[in-house]
């Protein structure tokens, strides 16, 4: 006959214990959601309110309506951002995930030697920061007759180009860089999604007979597919929002120049260049729409593509 | 190992994958050699063909040359500073809030961790004139405080504390602590921090690289070359119409060093950090 008394504690205790935790609970993610509030929310929602206004950060706000979009919409030089945003994007993200591909499954083979060193030197690039391989590669991709790029163009009988002020040549030079220190970060993703293939797998394949080419295709590269969709969209993220690397690489020049203009330098341009805080907005919901539809479509083919292949299969 | 396996040792196809890695290899490490070349040579060695590979003597002259152009220490101090104080403080927040969000129940609980996952969505351009006029409105411009701020945020953090707290902290140590009258705080400090240690050292690395390597921030709010952090002194290198390329590289090669070193004592981690991340 204890347990009433002691029944009706318990429970008084497990109640208060309840909202202490809820106290709590609020209390430890309330730093996120304060910073996120000043610094994420708010600027966001301003941004937004700020595409409709006509301000150059000194005087006081006109409200213009849709002027701003269109002035940006119908000027060349963003469409041409844009163009070589993406052509930069392409050229610099989608080998990565062929190569990044093969070089995991080559990194997971049962008879490899060396693995750490081979893993660690891939993915070395990694760690430097993006204005240093902007540095090194516009050294390597000068203008010079003797810059390293062109000394091997010429090894192999063409003419050297103009990596640092035409229209292909900055471009590659930037994709160039952007694959090198990105693919060994891939790699370590597919790798680890590939060991996170079951092994008996590929043992009932090889007693089946099938090699190593048809392996990957028909194992690996479906159970992989979750990780692959994941740095697709990464890369389609990161690729849309290039600032550094063409920035740096461009030197002097790079607000000046369109040759490799991305759309976030175009929107820096507008904004701190050109003090134009509106139309700058404007762009940075266009480039927010941009990303959201790019990265919805890539995600999609991405895991279209793979049931396809399944389709096929069965 | 059997028979067929050891004539398979030197077949072709082997032979071919140590080829195509050990030149994946050459391609990563060359541009660090070809740095740290370059940075001992006179910037004429440019202009020589076939180009030099090999190292020269002039490492000291070159890196007084970054020195005269840049104040390198001043910059590295900064950055070292910047990102101490982001790396701290977004462990703090993400394991408060993963232990939170972990443990404890609360209403909207599962609508505000969903929401914390969306934010990082948000393109950091979206927001970058409103913060950049915050900034200067609360008289932060040109000060390491005002880059702080805008890297406290860090969504993923708060995402893989969640799943390391849930993962390797047992409900009935949380239990145990409470009927002997620990307070949630307590808990938190004596039990969770010591436990979820190891998740620090990759969570750590990945703050602190992401910050020492990001440049948009940096580069908008600081204007005043005493306040540079090292990527903005490094950008600042190669803005002139007279090119030095053995300074550019030897700065490049310096600030880079540290990071070479850090990475070949805990690569581990570094590649770690990659795959906690995505694998969970």
């Amino acid at each position: 006959m204890i347990s009433a008394a002691e029944r009706a504690i318990k429970k008084k205790r497990s109640i208060s214990e309840e909202k202490k935790d809820m106290i709590s609970g609020y209390l430890y993610i309330a730093p996120f959601f304060i910073i996120f509030a000043v610094i994420g929310l708010y600027p966001a929602l301003f941004s937004t309110f700020l595409a409709f206004q006509n301000w150059n950060g000194l005087s006081p706000m006109s409200f213009v309506g849709l002027e701003n979009f269109k002035v940006v919409l119908a000027d060349p030089l963003f469409w041409k951002s844009l163009y070589n945003t993406i052509v930069i994007g392409l050229l610099g993200t989608a080998p990565q995930l062929v190569i990044g591909i093969i070089l995991a499954f080559l990194l997971n083979l049962s008879f490899l030697r060396f693995r750490n060193f081979f893993r660690v030197t891939i993915f070395m690039p990694y760690i430097t920061s993006m204005v240093a391989v902007a540095l090194v590669f516009s050294v390597l991709f000068s203008n010079h007759e003797s810059s390293l790029a062109n000394y091997i163009l010429g090894v192999f009988g063409f003419d050297p180009v103009n990596w640092a002020t035409s229209e292909w040549g900055t471009k590659i030079a930037i994709a160039v860089m952007v694959f090198w220190r990105w693919v060994g970060y891939n790699t370590i993703i597919y790798l680890a999604g590939i060991q996170s293939i079951p092994g008996d797998l590929y043992e009932a394949a090889t007693i089946d007979g099938a090699s190593k080419i048809q392996q990957l295709m028909y194992i690996t590269m479906p159970l992989l597919k979750p990780f692959i969709i994941l740095t697709v969209f990464f890369s389609t993220v990161g690729a849309l929002q290039l600032f550094a690397e063409p920035t740096v690489f461009l030197g002097a020049g790079a607000f000046t120049r369109d040759e490799a203009m991305t759309v976030v330098m175009y929107l820096y341009r507008d904004a701190f260049k050109l003090q134009s805080f509106g139309t700058a907005s404007a762009t940075a919901i266009i480039l927010l729409i941009i990303i959201v539809i790019f990265s919805a479509v890539n995600t999609l083919l991405t895991s279209g593509v793979g049931r396809k292949k399944r389709g096929v299969k069965g | 190992m059997n028979q067929e396996a050891r004539a398979n040792k030197f077949s072709l196809g082997r032979i071919m994958v140590y080829l195509f890695l050990s030149l994946a290899s050459l391609c990563s490490l060359f541009p660090f050699y070809w740095m740290f070349v370059m940075a001992t040579r006179p910037s004429a060695a440019y202009n020589s063909i076939p180009p030099t590979i090999t190292p020269g003597n002039m490492l000291i002259e070159n890196f007084q040359k970054v020195l005269n152009a840049i104040d390198f220490f001043g910059a590295m101090w900064n950055t070292i500073i910047l990102c101490t104080v982001v790396t701290v403080v977004v462990l703090l927040i993400s394991s408060l809030a993963g232990f939170a969000f972990a443990k404890f129940k609360f209403p909207g609980k599962n609508i505000l961790f969903v929401s914390i996952l969306l934010t990082m969505v948000i393109p950091p351009q979206l927001g970058l004139i409103p913060q950049y006029y915050l900034i200067s409105k609360a008289g932060l411009l040109d000060t390491l405080q005002g880059v702080m701020i805008l890297s406290f945020l860090n969504p993923l953090g708060i995402f893989l504390m969640r799943q390391y707290v849930s993962g390797s902290v047992p409900d009935e140590l949380i239990e145990a602590a409470k009927l002997d009258g620990c307070s949630n705080f307590r808990i938190y400090r004596s039990i969770v921090l010591p436990i979820i240690l190891p998740a620090f050292a990759t969570l750590g690395i990945i703050v602190f690289t992401a910050v020492w390597g990001e440049f948009l921030w940096q580069f908008t709010i600081l204007r005043d070359p005493d306040m540079y952090t090292i990527q903005v002194a490094l950008a600042t290198l190669s803005n002139t119409f007279n090119i030095d390329f053995g300074m550019i590289l030897s700065g490049v090669f310096w600030a880079t060093v540290p990071l070479i070193v850090i990475f070949l004592l805990f690569n581990r981690l570094f590649i770690a950090s990659i795959t906690d991340g995505a694998v969970k």
